[in-house]
């Protein structure tokens, strides 16, 4: 049995190597799976040079990637910021897999370390595999190899068909990325045996409930229209319908077209997981480092680095200042997390009133555990952003109409504010805030085949016409026919037009 | 709960690269149209000189999005940090297009703030390829053919003849062994029959004897053969195999009189600094013959020839007639030979011009691929621009142009070296 002054000596010193990692773990992973109750995938955790974590930034997190140019723009564009010391890099990045792979500095010292073990391996890698979102859409255990299968792939298409070819459809596809998920889950698809049951099914019913008095009506007009319409409904994974109906595209093509939407579909809950994701890491490295403390396992200069690192981490300018650019997700995160414990143990009148089920409780750890299995970022301020956290933030809500050449303060701080400032927060994570509700409409079946896409009009905003005939070139290129955008289902209302 | 750490450092760096020369070709075009204000912002020798890097602005490659048009629609911003607003208090929007971030949330969006643009550094030899793609000296395969001058040396298999420092040791063992299966083969076989013999028949003891001497002279024998024979060993065989090289000879001719103002000298040492470039750069084997003249001609070196500040009056022909001699005495045959002459066109007296007009046309030309002749900075035609117009009008190979500004000479000398279709 190894002693905590043997534990507090090897984390307390500047310098770190393969085994302190492997003695931190012990602690770490006891802590996080008997106090704080989280259940992970195994670890993998890679020590990696700053140029790695630069090359690991441009592929967005991928552990491994097919070739673009794109990629080769972001690192440029990161390495530059990175050498004007416009940009630091951070300590750790993440990789939703199973095992879970995450990159660690090879300058970060020995707390930072630790930090990066309690907030990636675990804080995160909980996240990774509890959350409904990532459960739902990504699938943990394949995507390494399918990433491995799609960059084999692709260079293969690139041999046989030259990169040129390859990156056309690689580029068109990019343009719709936003638009290759799919946001429910779409009935399975059944089978031909079911589809004749389903017919006889029907026979039988008819059959059954044969009606004279049905057949003696007269006839209804003809609604072709309806016959004509294609697709039925709309479709929201634009790339989903243009991989299975475009005219044009060969096999190879729809292939990529897939790979391209399989890897959207699996970045799509990180987008919509941001403040939360944050903050059930931070909350949890906090909690894992605090208890690494009280159990003695690290010293009172230890716990002094770790603050600094932490306060840092979730720092929040205020609106007028400088290093303002939004809400931190991490500081928010966080903070509700924490007013959740507070509440929990230490419920002022105000909680009680807001948060029976939680405040006063005690049972703060499983209400953790809750709500990062069941909740997005929307979601998660809507239902937990506290009074506390709205004062200690000093959040206000300026009211923004286009019409109106002025600002408002509509609500502030205080008791009447409260409820709008959080119903507003939340709506503002919602993805149609910044990424525009597009659907495929239509597809001119028996005309010329051209393909509308319907833009549903949100909080009355416009689409910048300029970007969106570039995007429709994209997409004329992958459908072979006119396509043309439209809102709000008024096909008289063309936003544009490529034909 | 297990963990499993990797140590990443000693990986293959550079795992962007080739995302990274992805980039680099899709931004051709670009790099190739922010030549001409490279050429003209940065002096040319800082390229070729230093082995640092060349930094490219580069505007936008376009990754279009659906996006929204800015400013457009109702919004509620929720920002941090209140400090002295309360509710109901209403602000002026700042004025559309200033771009101005009242309350810190225009920013993001603005579309004047284009995230796209970047630099990307290159390094000397990537930006020198850049720079000289599609160009070359025209007709170059007139001359070539016939002059093959040089041999390389390439594999051409085995051969049983040569020097020990090219003997090949696998082979002359592989030999070696066969030999030595091939010939011992009949002393093996042998030996088994006699002792078989020797076992299973009855013998008298002087026949056993007899057959045990045999044996043992079989056994001899097979023994004295040798491991290595002069007839095993194999040596690498090279072949001389002719290569075809290009040999050419520049002439670069500047005017240096006391007319060529500064500006005027500085776009022609551009000019020629930027030919010089493309030259060591495009081909391996060139001779530049570099010649100055103010009022009478002179060969000189590369480093005079950039540096030098001598000056005086302008006489043009004493160039042309340097440049003949130079051809007679040394590139008389097997040459490509090319010129490129920059001048203000100023020249002492219209005979003068004339005299250039005869060489050009009745002694050089005939001799020469490819002629050209730029005029700095003169608005007016000059004698000599005018001579020269009638030998264009005669002669296929040779090209006048002019310029006025450094940002011109990109263009023009794009046009003199452009790589012509050639028609096979």
């Amino acid at each position: 049995m190894k002693t905590t002054a043997f534990y507090r000596n090897l984390f307390c010193r500047a310098d770190w190597n393969i085994q302190t990692i492997l003695e931190a773990d012990d602690v770490i992973s006891q802590i996080a799976k008997d106090y704080l109750g989280l259940d992970t995938y195994p670890n993998q955790f890679e020590i990696v040079s700053s140029e790695q974590m630069l090359d690991a930034y441009s592929l967005v997190g991928l552990p491994i990637s097919y070739h673009h140019w794109k990629f080769g723009k972001d690192f440029v564009i990161n390495q530059n910021n990175y050498k004007k010391g416009r940009m630091g890099l951070a300590y750790e990045l993440v990789i939703n897999s199973n095992p879970c792979i995450s990159y660690n500095m090879e300058d970060n010292s020995t707390c930072l370390t630790l930090l990066v073990l309690a907030h990636a391996s675990y804080g995160h890698n909980h996240f990774f595999k509890n959350n409904y979102l990532f459960k739902q859409w990504t699938n943990a255990d394949s995507i390494v190899d399918y990433l491995l299968f799609a960059r084999k792939y692709i260079a293969k298409c690139e041999e046989k068909y030259g990169y040129q070819e390859v990156e056309l459809v690689l580029d068109a596809c990019h343009a719709l990325m936003n638009y290759g998920v799919d946001k429910y889950k779409k009935p399975k698809s059944i089978s031909p045996k079911e589809e004749r049951e389903r017919f006889k099914q029907k026979v039988e019913d008819e059959r059954v409930l044969l009606n004279d008095i049905w057949r003696t009506l007269p006839n209804q007009k003809d609604d072709n229209s309806y016959l004509r319409k294609f697709p039925q409904q709309p479709e929201e994974n634009i790339l989903y319908f243009i991989e299975k109906h475009s005219p044009v595209l060969k096999e190879w093509q729809r292939e990529i077209v897939r790979i391209v939407r399989k890897i959207a579909q699996y970045f799509y809950p990180q987008g919509q997981t941001k403040v939360i994701n944050e903050g059930c890491a931070t909350f949890s490295h906090y909690e894992i480092i605090q208890q690494l403390y009280e159990r003695e396992f690290v010293d009172e200069g230890f716990m002094m680095e770790f603050l600094h690192h932490h306060s840092n981490v979730i720092y929040q300018p205020a609106f007028d200042s400088n290093h303002y650019s939004g809400i931190n997700p991490y500081a928010l995160g966080f903070a509700i997390f924490s007013d959740i414990k507070r509440m929990s143990l230490a419920p002022t009148s105000e909680d009680l009133q807001w948060f029976p089920e939680i405040a006063g409780k005690g049972n703060w750890k499983n209400d953790f555990i809750n709500i990062v299995e069941n909740y997005k970022d929307e979601t998660f301020v809507m239902q937990f952003l506290s009074p506390k956290v709205i004062r200690d933030f000093r959040l206000f809500d300026i009211e923004d109409l286009q019409e109106k050449d002025f600002y408002t303060i509509s609500n502030i701080h205080n008791e009447q504010g409260y409820k709008a400032i959080r119903t507003n927060l939340a709506l503002n994570y919602n993805r149609s805030k910044y990424v525009p509700e597009i659907q495929v409409y239509q597809v001119a079946v028996m005309g010329d085949r051209t393909l509308t896409l319907d833009y549903t009009s949100t909080d009355n905003r416009t689409i910048l016409k300029e970007k969106a005939e570039k995007v429709l070139e994209y997409v004329h290129f992958l459908w072979g026919f006119p396509v043309r955008l439209i809102a709000d289902e008024d096909m008289g209302n063309i936003i544009s037009e490529v034909k | 709960m297990s963990i499993q750490v990797v140590d990443r450092r000693n990986n293959p760096k550079g795992k962007s690269s080739e995302n990274r020369q992805r980039l680099l070709k899709r931004l051709e075009n670009q790099i190739q149209k922010a030549l001409p204000d490279i050429i003209k912002n940065t002096n040319v020798k800082d390229i070729s000189g230093s082995g640092e890097q060349v930094k490219i602005p580069v505007k936008g490659v376009g990754e279009p999005q659906f996006s929204y048009q800015p400013g457009t629609g109702n919004h509620h911003h929720i920002q941090p940090g209140n400090k002295e607003f309360s509710t109901g208090d209403t602000f002026k929007k700042p004025p559309k297009g200033s771009g101005g971030s009242g309350n810190g949330q225009q920013g993001s969006n603005d579309p004047s703030n284009s995230e796209d643009d970047f630099f990307v550094s290159v390094s000397r030899d990537e930006f020198l390829d850049f720079f000289f793609a599609d160009l070359e000296l025209p007709d170059m395969v007139k001359k070539h053919l016939n002059t093959i001058v040089d041999f390389k040396q390439k594999r051409a298999g085995y051969s049983n003849q040569g020097t020990p420092n090219r003997l090949n040791i696998v082979r002359s063992y592989q030999n070696s062994m066969s030999r030595r299966m091939a010939g011992t083969l009949y002393f093996d076989k042998e030996i088994e029959k006699l002792k078989t013999r020797f076992e299973k028949e009855r013998l008298s003891e002087e026949e056993k004897e007899l057959i045990q001497k045999e044996i043992d002279r079989l056994q001899k024998m097979k023994n004295a053969m040798s491991f290595m024979e002069e007839t095993d060993l194999r040596y690498n065989n090279f072949e001389q195999y002719p290569v075809p090289i290009t040999s050419a000879v520049m002439f670069c001719i500047m005017d240096v009189s006391g007319s060529m103002g500064e500006k005027e000298k500085d776009i022609a040492k551009r000019f020629f600094m930027l030919l010089y470039l493309f030259l060591t750069k495009q081909y391996e084997r060139i001779e530049i013959v570099f010649i100055r003249h103010h009022t009478e001609a002179k060969e000189v070196s590369e480093f005079e020839f950039f540096n030098s500040k001598e000056s005086g009056g302008t006489v043009v022909a004493p160039a042309l007639e340097l440049m003949r001699k130079i051809i007679q005495e040394r590139y008389a045959t097997n040459w490509n030979i090319y010129s490129a002459q920059v001048s203000d066109g100023d020249v002492w007296n219209k005979t003068d011009a004339e005299d250039c007009g005869k060489l050009m046309l009745n002694e050089l030309l005939p001799k020469i691929q490819y002629a050209n002749y730029i005029e700095v900075c003169r608005n007016t035609p000059s004698d000599l621009w005018d001579v020269y117009q009638n030998v264009k009008s005669k002669r296929n190979n040779f090209e006048i142009g002019k310029i006025h500004e450094v940002s011109q000479i990109w263009s023009v000398f794009q046009d003199f070296y452009k790589k012509k279709t050639t028609a096979l």
